[in-house]
């Protein structure tokens, strides 16, 4: 039990390492404009190579899927997402990162900020909402066809070449995350390049369903989903479950047990019974003003 | 009331050379009336099915449709004729199996009922899909716990099970038609006597066809129950308020029963009166089926209150917004409507003497009708208003069919018309044989007393 705990906190480390390696590398690569200057990059199996910017061509980062068929997800991982209210001042970057990423149309959000009433006396709340990967989830329970299915890495994908339309998971979702093509998609050409995966959900076809994806490709190469990674609050955590840790857009690594045990965690609408793999923290001494308040109510503590 | 062994089976004093003219009249030149009411149906039929194929070409976007009201209209479809269809299970096999003589001028248009509602509903659902050319995924990859795959599962078995149904009586019927062969074009001829299977109406062959109805009629009950009540399930199996219920499945079961019988109600009254069979479908049947409408009437009251009772008194906050607006709300209209008009009114004319006449009862067969499509709107769309998360900013949440799924709404009921009206001019709308059989049936009760 201790040495496997130490082993978490072990990989944990080596991977937050990595991904700090790798984003920092990957700014190089996009900083670099002088020519016949060697960069350096993160080889497989955590070595430093040194390659010529010529050999690096500029286009949107578009990795193979974490799994090629979609299907499986990635051995070992339980993503999991924690948001902090605390921290969110519902300035609404998430959902444009998210968009921007998955070439998502006008109108049409994986992770809208939702305003949520107050309950009774208390303030009411920005929201972010991505779909919750619940563990026992309603919606891949009714699809007749397997085609929305859940991966041993803990997301809930879509397969949009299986879907037939039928909507029965957008009625059965709770939490209404899911989406629906209902006409022709108007993707812009980009989409099309990097070919189809249930792991980002692009291109899009008509008259199939498509959600918040957490982006497992991301994450398989220890990258935050863009709505975290866009989050210029720090407000949006992920990382893995078994790991025990979760990783902010500041870099900030805490340990998942403790960070839910002390700041109150709870998950949204718990009583369904959904199970979801999200996270809330209260937004208790909160650092913005909440919706509809001024800045000014809020230094005031609210009051 | 007349004697109960229904003596009057067919015009008094009457040969059963006279009644198998009679019945075989129905058949006969179409009039000039029939051939416009034939050709109006075909016509709205055709131009649903010109906004299907637009629908088709243009994604199911040209409906009203959204992420919040992700069913609508065809789907309300698919459930009223889900239930339509449980007509001729319960007229046919409920009243077989109890040996009820006064079903003999029935049966065959209540299965008849079954069988082409059931061919509207199952297009409804692939009208609703939003890949129809994917149907075949269900077959490919279905997953058996899905509430979908039971009702395709049940809704195939019904409808094997009420094909064959509704052909077995009618063998004898064909043999009848075959030998009088004389009075048909050779299509026809050659129709009857491959569908006849060689009937000779040996004692032999009378023992394996009752055999064999007595089994269906036996079988066809839980099948008819099943698919009601997975049709149910499918709102049923889900997390959101006025569907998560108990009682959901006997609800649909009592609601089914309660269209079925009103539908079969007024085919009665519309064959009656365009196939001149008044000698046949007399007033004692509307009466008989009438009230029985009227107890399954007062049950499903009884299932209405008792599907708000609870959650009248305590509930949850997305309930209480459920109840808000169907009971005072955007709803409000459809909900009281179904109320009074489908069930209040016509269960009132079924039950005071004075208006259990045959206009009453058809009049309030006709009422309750459209009471249950409205019904099926209120189970369906005002829960879908009310989602446990606040909608993002800015949008407003409504539901009103466009022009396309009403045309393609009104082009199925006009389909679901025109099988039925062209099934009664190739094939008898009454048994021949059973009311012939019920007439001997009657001699030898007479003889007794």
């Amino acid at each position: 039990m201790a040495n496997d705990r130490r082993d978490f906190l072990k990989r944990g480390l080596m991977t937050a390492t990595a991904a700090v390696a790798g984003a920092s590398a990957f700014k190089a690569i996009q900083a670099a404009a002088k020519p016949n200057v060697s960069l350096p990059v993160l080889m497989p199996g955590g070595m430093i190579g040194h390659v010529s910017p010529s050999a690096i061509s500029s286009h949107t980062h578009m990795p193979p899927a974490a799994d090629p068929t979609g299907r499986n997800g990635v051995p070992g991982r339980r993503w999991i997402m924690v948001i902090d209210l605390a921290k969110c001042d519902g300035c609404g970057k998430c959902t444009e990162a998210c968009g921007k990423a998955h070439f998502i149309p006008p109108g049409r959000q994986w992770i809208p900020v939702l305003v949520m009433p107050g309950e009774g006396l208390s303030a009411p709340e920005y929201f972010p909402r991505p779909c919750f990967h619940c563990d026992n989830p309603p919606c891949t329970k009714v699809c007749p066809v397997n085609a929305t299915y859940k991966t041993q890495d803990g997301t809930v994908l879509i397969d949009n070449e299986r879907c037939i339309g039928c909507r029965f998971c957008i009625a059965a979702c709770p939490y209404g995350a899911r989406s629906f093509n209902w006409g022709p998609p108007e993707d812009p050409p980009e989409a099309a390049k990097r070919g189809y995966s249930p792991e980002w959900g692009y291109p899009r076809r008509i008259g199939t369903v498509e959600k918040c994806d957490f982006c497992p490709d991301h994450a398989a190469m220890g990258m935050l989903p863009h709505c975290s990674s866009g989050c210029p609050m720090g407000a949006i955590y992920f990382g893995d479950q078994n790991e025990d840790a979760v990783t902010n857009s500041g870099g900030e690594t805490l340990r998942l047990s403790k960070l839910l045990r002390d700041r109150s965690a709870y998950r949204h609408l718990e009583n369904l019974g959904t199970e979801p793999r999200v996270y809330y923290l209260p937004p208790a001494n909160r650092q913005y003003p909440a919706p509809g308040e001024t800045k000014a109510d809020a230094k005031k503590g609210g009051a | 009331m007349s004697s109960p062994a229904f003596n009057s089976h067919g015009p008094l004093a009457s040969t059963d050379a006279q009644v198998t003219d009679d019945l075989i009249a129905t058949l006969g030149r179409p009039s000039l009336f029939h051939k416009t009411w034939v050709i109006s149906l075909a016509l709205v039929a055709l131009w649903g099915a010109v906004c299907y194929l637009y629908q088709v070409k243009n994604g199911l976007a040209v409906t009203a449709m959204n992420d919040y009201f992700c069913w609508g209209v065809y789907i309300i479809n698919f459930v009223f004729f889900i239930g339509i269809s449980m007509a001729g299970t319960l007229i046919s096999a409920m009243l077989r199996l109890t040996g009820a003589e006064w079903r003999r001028p029935i049966t065959r248009m209540a299965e008849g009922i079954t069988l082409f509602a059931l061919m509207i509903a199952g297009p409804m659902i692939i009208i609703d899909m939003g890949r129809p050319d994917r149907f075949l995924h269900v077959l490919l990859y279905g997953r058996l716990q899905s509430p979908i795959l039971w009702d395709v599962l049940s809704l195939t078995t019904y409808m094997a099970g009420s094909t064959i149904y509704l052909y077995l009586p009618l063998i004898p019927d064909m043999a009848i038609l075959r030998d009088h062969s004389t009075n048909f074009s050779p299509w026809r001829r050659r129709l009857y006597t491959i569908l006849a299977l060689g009937w000779k109406g040996s004692p032999a062959q009378h023992h394996a066809l009752e055999r064999a109805l007595s089994v269906m009629a036996v079988v066809i009950i839980p099948v008819a129950v099943s698919i009601h009540t997975v049709t149910a399930w499918i709102f049923g199996m889900t997390l959101r308020p006025g569907w998560h219920s108990t009682i959901i499945g006997p609800d649909f079961v009592v609601g089914a029963l309660y269209s079925g019988i009103a539908a079969v109600i007024v085919a009665m009254a519309i064959f009656r009166k365009a196939f001149h069979l008044e000698d046949y479908l007399k007033l004692e049947h509307f009466k008989k089926l009438g009230l029985l409408l009227l107890a399954v009437g007062i049950a499903y009251l009884y299932f209405t209150v008792n599907n708000f009772a609870g959650s009248t008194y305590v509930t949850g906050t997305e309930e209480r917004s459920l109840l808000q607006s169907i009971f005072g709300g955007t709803y409000a209209i459809q909900f009281w409507t179904m109320v009074i008009v489908g069930l209040l009114v016509p269960c009132l004319l079924l039950a005071l003497p004075w208006t259990r006449t045959l206009a009453g009862i058809v009049f309030a067969s006709v009422l309750i009708n459209i009471g249950m499509w409205l019904m099926r709107f209120i189970i369906i769309v005002p829960t879908l208003s009310v989602p446990f998360m606040p909608t993002p900013v800015g949008k407003h949440l409504a539901y009103v069919p466009t022009f396309v799924e009403w045309s393609i709404t009104f082009g199925g009921f006009a389909a679901f018309g025109l099988l039925y009206t062209l099934f009664s001019k190739v094939f008898p709308i009454i048994s021949i044989w059973e009311i012939i059989e019920g007439r001997a049936v009657a001699a030898a009760v007479e003889r007794k007393h």
